[in-house]
Formats: C-alpha cells, sequence, structure tokens
C-alpha cells in the first residue's frame, strides 16, 4: 500500500501564527505547510519552544492561525471539534469523575446518541483497550500518573474521531512505563485506523511511533524524514538493528544540528 | 430565667433560621449566574465580553461597599413595595438578599477560578459549548469550594441577620436589642450571643465536612 493512493486527512496550507501581546509579539510559525494522510502516524519533533505544540494547538482549534488554513477532510478548522481527540500533556482528566465516568463524558460528547447500556459497554471496552478495567471506578486522585493517562487515552478512544493528536503525553511518566504507553499508543492506533499527530522531544519515541517524523527547528519544519519499519514495533526488536541505528543517527544530527546553531548565536550574536 | 423569655429565645431561634435561611437560598439563586457571568465575560474566560464583565462588576462593587445597616435603611422603600411591611422577619429577608447577593456572586466567581484551565481545555476540545463547561465541568469542579463558600456566606448573613435588630428585624439579634441593650439585661444578651456561636458552629462544621466528603481531589 503505498502512499500515494492514500487519502489526505489533514492538510497544513501555509500556515503562520503569532503571539501577540500588548508589548511584543512573537513568531512561533512561520508558513507551515504538511499534508497527512489517511492512517497515519506521524511525529512532532523538535526541542523546546520550537512551536510542535503551537501547531498542535493549531490543529486542535484551541488557537487559530494568523496566516493560512488548516483543513481537515477538506472542511476548514476554526475551532476545537470533535472529530479531533487530543490528549494533553498535563493530566486533564475531571477530577470529580472516576475513570469510567470521564470515558463516560467522552462517549456523550461524541454526538452518536447510543442508548445507556451501550454507553456503559462502550465505556468498559475502552477501559479494557487501554488495560485499566481493574480501576475503573477509581477517581483520577486515586490513580498514578500513567494510568491517568490510559485513561485520557481511552476517554479520547471514546470520542469515535478519526484523528488523535497527542501533546507530549508521556513527558512526566517514567522510562518503563512510558514505554508500554508508546506500544499501547502504536497498538490502537493501527487497530483502530487512526490518523496521529503526535509531538514529542524524545527521538527513541518518535521512532518507535512515527510513519513520518517532522523535525522542526524554531518556527519552521527542518526536515521530515521517513520510517520505514512495518508496525507493530517494539523497542527490545528495533534496538540494534541497522536502520534504526541509522534513523536515530541521522534524527540525532539534525536534531543537534540547530541546537549548536542556537547556542552558536547566543554566544555569538 | 421565666418561661417567657424561653419562649421568646425559642422563637427568635425560629426567625432567625427563617430569614438566614431564606437569605442565603435566595441570594444563591440570584448569586450563581450573576457569578458565573462575572467568571464567564472575564478576560481570557469561555465568553469573553470586557463591557459585560465591567458594568457587572461595578455594580457588585457598589452594592458591596455600602455598609448594611446604611444599605439597610436606604431601601426601605424597595422592602415595602416587595413584602408590604418594613418591620419582622420577611422584612429583613429583603436588605440581607440584596447585601448579600454580590458577595456570594464573588464568593462563585472566586471559586470558579480556582478550577484548572486544563480541565475546562479538555472540555472544550471534546467540542462542548459554553453552556455544557459551566454546568458539566465548572460547576460539579468547583462544588466543594462553593460549598465552603456557602458556609462562609451563611456566617456573613446570619451576623448582617442580628443587624437587621435595630431598625425592626426580627430572631436573635432584635432579642438582644431590645432586651439585652434597651433594658440591661446582660443575661439575656449573653444567651443570644451564645445561641448565635451555636448556630454558626453547627453550619460551619456542617459545611466544612460535607464539602471534604464531596471533593474527589483528595486521596482517600
Amino acid at each position: 500500500m503505498s502512499d500515494t493512493e492514500k487519502k489526505t486527512k489533514i492538510n497544513i496550507n501555509n500556515v503562520s501564527f503569532e503571539y501577540v501581546d500588548k508589548k511584543s509579539k512573537y513568531e512561533a510559525l512561520k508558513d507551515i505547510s504538511l499534508e497527512i494522510k489517511e492512517g497515519e502516524f506521524v511525529c512532532l519533533l523538535g526541542s523546546s519552544g520550537c512551536g510542535k505544540s503551537t501547531l498542535l494547538s493549531l490543529l486542535n482549534g484551541m488557537n487559530k492561525a494568523t496566516k493560512g488554513e488548516i483543513r481537515v477532510d477538506g472542511k476548514l478548522v476554526s475551532g476545537p471539534g470533535i472529530d479531533r481527540a487530543v490528549v494533553f500533556q498535563h493530566y486533564s482528566l475531571f477530577p470529580w469523575l472516576t475513570a469510567k465516568g470521564n470515558v463516560l463524558f467522552g462517549i456523550k460528547q461524541n454526538g452518536k446518541n447510543y442508548s445507556k447500556k451501550q454507553r456503559l459497554e462502550l465505556a468498559d471496552s475502552y477501559l479494557e483497550s487501554v488495560g485499566l478495567s481493574y480501576a475503573k471506578d477509581k477517581y483520577p486522585a486515586q490513580l498514578s500518573g500513567g494510568m491517568q493517562q490510559r485513561v485520557a487515552v481511552a476517554r479520547a478512544l471514546a470520542l469515535e474521531s478519526d484523528i488523535l493528536l497527542f501533546d507530549e503525553p508521556f513527558g512526566a511518566i517514567d522510562p518503563k512505563l512510558r514505554l508500554e504507553l508508546q506500544e499501547l499508543v502504536s497498538r490502537l492506533s493501527v487497530e483502530k485506523k487512526k490518523t496521529v499527530v503526535f509531538v514529542t522531544h524524545d527521538i527513541d519515541e518518535a521512532i518507535l511511533l512515527a510513519d513520518r517524523i517532522v523535525v522542526m527547528e524554531p518556527g519552521k519544519i527542518r526536515t521530515i524524514v521517513d520510517v520505514d519499519i512495518p508496525h507493530p514495533r517494539k523497542r527490545d526488536d528495533l534496538v540494534g538493528k541497522k536502520k534504526y541505528e541509522e534513523l536515530h543517527k541521522k534524527l540525532i544530527t539534525s536534531f543537534y544540528n540547530h541546537v549548536e546553531e542556537n547556542i552558536y548565536e547566543e554566544v555569538f550574536l | 430565667m421565666n418561661i417567657k423569655i424561653i419562649n421568646l429565645l425559642i422563637t427568635g431561634i425560629g426567625e432567625t433560621f427563617y430569614m438566614v435561611v431564606a437569605s442565603t437560598v435566595i441570594s444563591y439563586i440570584l448569586g450563581i449566574p450573576l457569578g458565573v457571568l462575572v467568571y464567564a465575560t472575564d478576560k481570557n474566560g469561555i465568553c469573553q465580553n470586557s463591557f459585560v464583565n465591567r458594568i457587572v462588576g461595578l455594580v457588585i462593587n457598589l452594592v458591596r461597599s455600602v455598609p448594611f445597616l446604611i444599605l439597610l435603611v436606604a431601601i426601605l422603600p424597595f422592602t415595602r413595595a416587595i413584602v408590604g411591611t418594613t418591620i419582622g422577619s420577611s422584612a429583613s429577608v429583603v436588605p440581607l438578599v440584596v447585601a448579600a447577593t454580590p458577595f456570594v456572586a464573588r464568593m462563585v466567581e472566586a471559586s470558579l477560578k480556582e478550577v484548572d484551565h486544563g480541565v475546562v481545555e479538555a472540555a472544550q476540545a471534546m467540542g462542548s459549548t459554553g453552556w455544557q463547561i459551566i454546568s458539566k465541568v465548572l460547576v460539579p469542579e468547583a462544588k466543594p469550594s462553593l460549598l465552603v463558600g456557602m458556609t462562609i456566606a451563611f456566617t456573613t448573613i446570619l451576623g448582617y441577620s442580628a443587624m437587621a435588630g435595630f431598625v425592626g428585624g426580627g430572631g436573635l439579634g432584635a432579642i438582644a436589642v431590645n432586651y439585652g441593650y434597651y433594658r440591661y439585661q446582660t443575661k439575656v444578651m449573653l444567651i443570644t450571643v451564645a445561641l448565635l456561636v451555636l448556630i454558626v458552629q453547627i453550619f460551619q462544621e456542617g459545611g466544612l465536612k460535607l464539602a471534604s466528603y464531596i471533593d474527589k481531589r483528595i486521596k482517600r
């Protein structure tokens, strides 16, 4: 199956974005264009402040592009919508609802008017898919960070949208659990045929998950790297393989080159 | 102490309860929408509108800056127009509501402001409308804080209700004024004070207990 046969899902056309406050303007994104195919898993990789999260906020509609436009299935994005589910960096579960209650909230929002019985069954099945059936009646405060993000993933799935957006969701989670969550996301996105945009600053995470890695430098796309490794990927299988090492080296080079440039600019300009 | 005074005190307790509970309920019915309005129209709020925000904020601040005793007297014509009289417990409810509503609105606003913005953002990302965010996210999340606010409002209104005793309002305040102050019956004065303290304690403790019981943010 080649990419050219697949439909374009997300179209980012010459998008710029400026943060404006009273005294200053800061151009976070300059004339970005990117096309994302249906069912594709794209990682936005870059260091802090390169605009990757800003780009995601434009995709989910929380911010509006200053110039250019974003289209999903050909329709202009004008605000947040249930066709794009988001998993945030911070834990954003509703603290007064149980894990199941949080997932039910997502199901009620998805606009499909299920009966109460169907909703309850669906909530159970989504929690099962993230391996949290045993904790469905717990409140977020009773769950660890990793478990909370699992619920957040289940809640995002519950919206039943084609597109999943992740904003550095596993940044604050310990490495072992992070790997479990990465493999979970990788498996679910293939199983449920989702189009995914995943923001990260972790090179290994990007290689493990992505079909395509968009390496960003402040405001711009630096380069796009295809990851030609079949899914589902397991970290243990990847490490040591030649293809993986090559990719890793390539990404490290483009990642650190610009960091060096930044340091150079700071020191010498 | 004779039976007459005891009966008087019992009626006083009843009247105080009536005034304070009625005023708290009515001020919350009026104050919650007002507080939500101020919160939602604030800068970076969910339906930003600085004109509405300023006008409502100004009215709230104006009423709040009038000392209660003066407000009480100043709105006597308004009170008469609504309940037909200016003396007794029902007549006290009107100024109590007028004074407490802006106070409640500010308390509600403060409670809503405590809600983590990330939670609101998550609801927006799931396509929630402004009304859904208020009713399904903000109010449930702020419920414990709203309840704590309510116990504070209750205590404040109780204090105000005692003041109403000076200008013909009913309840324990009136007894303290009429017997303790005008007739130098220190004993009656002390008893009414003790009763007021007791009522505050019961409601304060009860409110806080209830608030922590429904608060799911705490690990248990």
